[in-house]
C-alpha cells in the first residue's frame, strides 16, 4: 500500500507540494527538491519539468526514464517503480537508494498534476530551449495547452483515411525555423476508382519539419508490433532512457551524438555518432542520452511486444539484436 | 540565421561511428543504409535492423522489381531518388497463406485488378497494404527503407555491413 497526499500543500512561491509514498516533491523559483527517507536530491526545475513532461506524455515509456543520474521511473506496464539512486552505483553502495512501486493509475495523476502546477505560463517543456520562455520564478499562470498535447499514434500510417492527419499551417503546424529548407512536396497518388483508400502516401520529412516538439517519438507507421516512432531532436534529450528491450535508431537527417552508459551502474560504455542514413541499435542493457546541435530527424523504431522485458529477464532472448 | 538540413544519398553520405569506451561496437549493429544500398544488387532485401521477427530492410531500387505480397501491412520510405509503386488487387489471394511473415515474390505478372500507383521521392512514405501485390520501378538508382517482418528473402549480412572494429 502507498499513501498519496490527496490535497497538496502550497508553498510561499505559489507552487503545490506533492507526495506519494515516502517521496516528497517541492519546487521554488529555480529548483525541484525530492526527498525520500534515506536522502534528498535537487535538480534545476527546467530540467526536471522537461523530464517529467516526457514521462507523463509517454505514460512512463518503455523501460526506465532517468530524470538524471539519481531520480527516475521504471515501467512495469500497469505498475511503476519510482526510484532514487537505484541505478547509481555510489548511491547503492552508500545505501542511500530508495524505491517504491505504485499502480500506474496512482502515480500518473500525481505526475500530471505536478507538471500542470509547476509549469508556468510561457514555458513549454517539449520545445527546444530556443523556442520557449522560462521555467523559473514564482508561480505565474500555466501552460496546460502545451503540457497536455495529444500524442500522435497512427493505427496503420499517417495519411491513411481515418488515421492520423497531415500537419499543415492551418492545423497549427508551421514549418520549424531549422527545417525551412525541407521540401514540402507530396507523393503523386494515382488510385484507380474504388482504391482511393488504399493508395496512400505522404511526405514524412515534410511532416517532421512541422513538428512543434523535440525528443517526443510519435507513431507514424505500424507493422503489427513494429512501430515507426520518428521525432525531431534539438539540444539534449531531457532524460537518460534506460532500455528494457532493444531499440533502433535511423538517423534521417543531420547528426546526433549519443552518450551510452551501463543501464544499472551508469558506467560509460560508448559514444555513438550518427549521421544521415546511419542505423544503430541500442542494446537492452544500456541507457542513452542524445545531443543534437541542429534540429534533426530521428526515426526511433520499436518492437512494442509486452513480452520482451520478461523474455530478456529470463534469458530467453539476448540484450543485443544480432550476433555476428 | 539560415539552416541547412543534411540528408544522405547514394552519392553523398558520411557515415558516423561507434566510439567504444568499454563496449564492443558489434553490439550496436551500426551501419549506413546508403552504403548498404550502394553495394547491393537491385531489390536485394538487406536487413539493417532486426528486432526479433521484425526487420527494416535497405533496398536498392533500380529498374523494375518482381511483384511481391505480404499478409500484413508494410511501408516503403524512399530515402533517395524516385520510386514508382504499383499496387494490384490479386485475383487469387490464396498465393499468400494467412499468418505468413514477410513478403513473398510472385512469378511473372499475376492476374488481378490494377489499383493505381504512387510516385514517391525522397522522404515520401507509401503504404503497402496487406494482401495487395506491389512492385517498384526506379529509372535511376534509388533507396527504399522497408518496414516489414523477416521473410525468406530477407538477407542478413551483418559482418559485412556493420562496424566491427574500433
Amino acid at each position: 500500500m502507498t499513501d498519496t497526499a490527496p490535497t497538496p500543500t502550497t508553498d510561499r512561491f505559489g507552487y503545490q507540494q506533492f507526495s506519494i509514498g515516502e517521496f516528497t516533491f517541492s519546487r521554488d523559483e529555480y529548483f525541484a527538491y525530492i526527498l525520500w527517507p534515506t536522502g534528498q536530491h535537487v535538480m534545476s526545475v527546467d530540467a526536471f519539468l522537461r523530464a517529467l513532461q516526457r514521462d507523463v506524455a509517454w505514460d512512463f515509456f518503455y523501460g526506465i526514464v532517468n530524470f538524471d543520474s539519481v531520480l527516475g521511473t521504471m515501467n512495469h506496464y500497469g505498475k511503476v517503480d519510482l526510484f532514487a539512486g537505484r541505478f547509481n552505483e555510489a548511491y547503492r553502495k552508500a545505501e542511500l537508494d530508495h524505491q517504491e512501486t505504485f499502480a500506474t493509475e496512482e502515480i500518473r495523476p500525481l505526475f500530471k498534476s505536478m507538471l500542470s502546477d509547476w509549469t508556468n505560463e510561457g514555458f513549454d517543456p517539449f520545445a527546444s530551449p530556443a523556442e520557449t520562455g522560462s521555467a523559473f520564478g514564482s508561480k505565474h499562470g500555466n501552460n496546460d495547452e502545451a503540457v497536455t498535447r495529444r500524442r500522435v499514434t497512427a493505427e496503420r500510417m499517417v495519411a491513411v483515411p481515418g488515421d492520423e492527419v497531415l500537419r499543415t499551417d492551418d492545423n497549427g503546424h508551421p514549418i520549424n525555423r531549422q527545417f525551412a529548407d525541407v521540401p514540402q512536396d507530396e507523393p503523386e497518388l494515382h488510385p484507380a476508382p474504388g482504391y482511393e483508400a488504399e493508395v496512400c502516401g505522404y511526405n514524412l520529412f515534410a511532416y517532421l519539419s512541422r513538428s512543434q516538439v523535440t525528443w517526443n517519438p510519435s507513431v507514424v507507421a505500424v507493422c503489427k508490433e513494429s512501430l515507426y516512432c520518428p521525432t525531431t531532436e534539438e539540444y539534449i534529450l531531457p532524460i537518460m532512457h534506460g532500455n528494457d528491450r532493444v531499440e533502433w535508431f535511423v538517423q534521417l537527417s543531420d547528426e546526433i551524438t549519443w552518450d551510452v552508459e551501463d543501464r544499472d551502474t551508469g558506467a560509460k560504455r560508448s559514444k555513438v555518432v550518427m549521421r544521415a542514413g546511419d542505423v544503430a541499435a541500442m542494446p537492452a542493457d544500456i541507457r542513452h542520452q542524445g545531443y543534437s546541435p541542429k534540429r534533426s530527424m530521428l526515426l526511433v523504431w520499436e518492437n512494442a511486444s509486452g513480452d520482451i522485458p520478461q523474455m530478456i529477464a529470463e534469458g530467453k532472448i539476448p540484450s543485443v539484436p544480432v550476433t555476428f | 540565421m539560415e539552416y541547412r538540413t543534411q540528408f544522405g544519398s547514394l552519392e553523398s553520405y558520411h557515415r558516423g561511428r561507434v566510439e567504444p569506451i568499454d563496449d564492443d561496437p558489434k553490439r550496436y549493429a551500426f551501419s549506413n543504409l546508403f552504403e548498404v544500398a550502394a553495394h547491393s544488387k537491385p531489390y536485394e532485401k538487406v536487413a539493417v535492423g532486426k528486432n526479433l521477427q521484425y526487420v527494416i530492410e535497405a533496398i536498392r531500387a533500380e529498374g523494375t522489381s518482381e511483384w511481391r505480397v505480404a499478409d500484413h501491412d508494410e511501408t516503403a520510405l524512399v530515402m533517395d531518388g524516385e520510386v514508382t509503386v504499383e499496387l494490384l488487387d490479386l485475383a487469387d489471394t490464396g498465393v499468400i497463406a494467412p499468418g505468413t511473415d514477410g513478403s513473398i515474390g510472385l512469378d511473372g505478372d499475376p492476374a488481378g485488378t490494377p489499383m493505381g500507383h504512387a510516385v514517391a521521392g525522397r522522404g515520401h512514405m507509401v503504404l503497402l497494404p496487406a494482401r495487395r501485390a506491389y512492385r517498384f520501378r526506379a529509372d535511376d538508382p534509388s533507396v527504399i527503407l522497408l518496414q516489414t517482418i523477416h521473410g525468406k528473402d530477407t538477407v542478413e549480412k551483418w559482418s559485412t555491413i556493420c562496424q566491427t572494429m574500433v
